[in-house]
């Protein structure tokens, strides 16, 4: 799905648990997500810094979508 | 003196040198010895194997006729008594793929001989035919011959000989699947290639994966702060009670939701379809699959221009790639059209 929207010119960031499936399918701005269950967020954490959490994956992926690349990037936040 | 092998060569009315498409529609006819490509062939077997026919026919008789002329070439084919059969190289030709692929399938299934044919990996015939005939893997053109004649004489022979062959060493594709037993079990087969790997050794996967081609990077944002944001998922984050009815698993649609009053995704309002991972987390608060309500945050602080008013969400889990890609194709399209610049793809 990335690499189908990518085609068209616009830039797509993927946030994604297994980054190795990403890495292999071909998507070029990738940022690692939490667990499969829940990518984005951490039920163990307390609401407000579970929402920081995310906010902070949210900002990685803002940086990867500004970020000029050739090749395959993994945007690391951890 | 021992009995030399008597080989047959299949091929077009091209390499016959009768003719290109306006000869095209002549009828299969046999004749005895080599023919063109034959004395290329000829060179490389050796003496102990003899090309005593060569069968041709028009690529378009033989395709706009198929069952005749299978038939046909198949009793011409026969009355040489042989022991195997070549057919073609038909490098990228799809016609003359197609008619490769069905005659050496026929031979091997009627005349239980083995049948060797060469062709280029894109050919319609391979996929037609690659299950059963020897197919050797050519380039796309008749430039290919000098390196596919070798190649395909050496298959032809050790098949004469009743040597094993493999798709590996042999250079053919892969047939219908064989059943062997291995030594050891699959897990202690699985621990091998994990310790090989991490001592940094080749091993070779039982499972490849698929090819996948790699798409051009698109151009980074210039300012973020003035972008318009699209979200989509292959989480399966949808209304709550699935208006779209998206299946849990092996999905035959996507959704397009619209947002533009939501300020973030709650238990009641949003839940996931997703069959393949515990939903009780996404259930529990949405925005940790789609996280519309630190975007929303970061819209207020004039960190991006805007979020698109729609998300689109799919359920991946066991959906095929040609699905995926339609989905997708069709998303983008609409991203086009409503501007979007950028977009946060979440998978889970």
């Amino acid at each position: 799905m990335v690499k189908e929207i990518e085609k068209t010119g616009i830039p797509v960031v993927h946030i994604c648990t297994v980054v190795p499936i990403s890495l292999t399918v071909g998507a070029n701005r990738i940022v690692p997500a939490v667990a499969i269950p829940h990518p984005l967020g951490n039920p163990d954490l307390a609401p407000d810094e579970e929402k920081k959490l995310r906010r902070k994956i949210v900002e990685q992926a803002f940086k990867a979508l500004t970020t000029p690349v050739t090749d395959q990037q993994v945007f690391e936040w951890n | 003196m021992t009995k030399k092998f008597r080989l047959v060569h299949y091929i077009n009315q091209f390499y016959a040198g009768i003719g290109g498409e306006d000869k095209a529609d002549v009828k299969p006819f046999a004749k005895d010895g080599v023919v063109g490509p034959g004395m290329a062939f000829k060179n490389a077997l050796g003496d102990d194997s003899e090309i005593v026919g060569t069968v041709v026919c028009g690529d378009t008789y033989f395709n706009e006729n198929l069952e005749s002329a299978q038939k046909e070439v198949l009793a011409m084919i026969k009355q040489y008594e042989p022991d195997l059969v070549i057919a073609g190289p038909a490098f990228n030709a799809g016609r003359y793929g197609m008619a490769c692929g069905a005659v050496a399938t026929e031979v091997m299934a009627q005349l239980h001989i083995p049948a060797v044919t060469g062709m280029y990996e894109e050919n319609p015939g391979l996929d037609m035919y690659r299950k059963d005939a020897y197919i050797v893997a050519t380039r796309n053109s008749a430039i290919g011959m000098r390196k596919a004649v070798p190649v395909m004489a050496k298959l032809a022979l050790k098949l004469l000989h009743g040597e094993e062959v493999s798709p590996d060493a042999d250079h053919y594709f892969v047939r219908h699947r064989k059943n062997f037993t291995a030594e050891k079990r699959g897990s202690a087969r699985a621990v091998d290639m994990l310790v090989k790997k991490l001592k940094g050794e080749d091993f070779k996967t039982e499972y490849p994966m698929p090819a996948f081609d790699n798409v051009e990077p698109a151009p980074a944002l210039k300012d973020l702060s003035k972008a318009k944001i699209a979200l989509v998922t292959s989480g399966g984050i949808v209304p709550k009670g699935n208006p779209d009815h998206i299946e849990s698993s092996s999905a035959s649609k996507y959704g397009s939701y619209d947002i533009s009053d939501v300020k973030t995704l709650t238990e009641e309002t949003y839940e996931t379809a997703h069959g393949g991972y515990d939903p009780a987390y996404a259930n529990e608060n949405p925005n940790r699959v789609l996280p519309l309500d630190v975007i929303r945050d970061a819209q207020a602080a004039g960190e991006i221009g805007s979020l698109h008013d729609h998300f689109y969400a799919t359920v991946g889990n066991g959906t095929s790639v040609a699905n995926a890609k339609k989905y997708a194709s069709e998303i983008a399209e609409k991203l086009r059209a409503d501007g979007v610049d950028a977009v946060i793809l979440t998978s889970t």
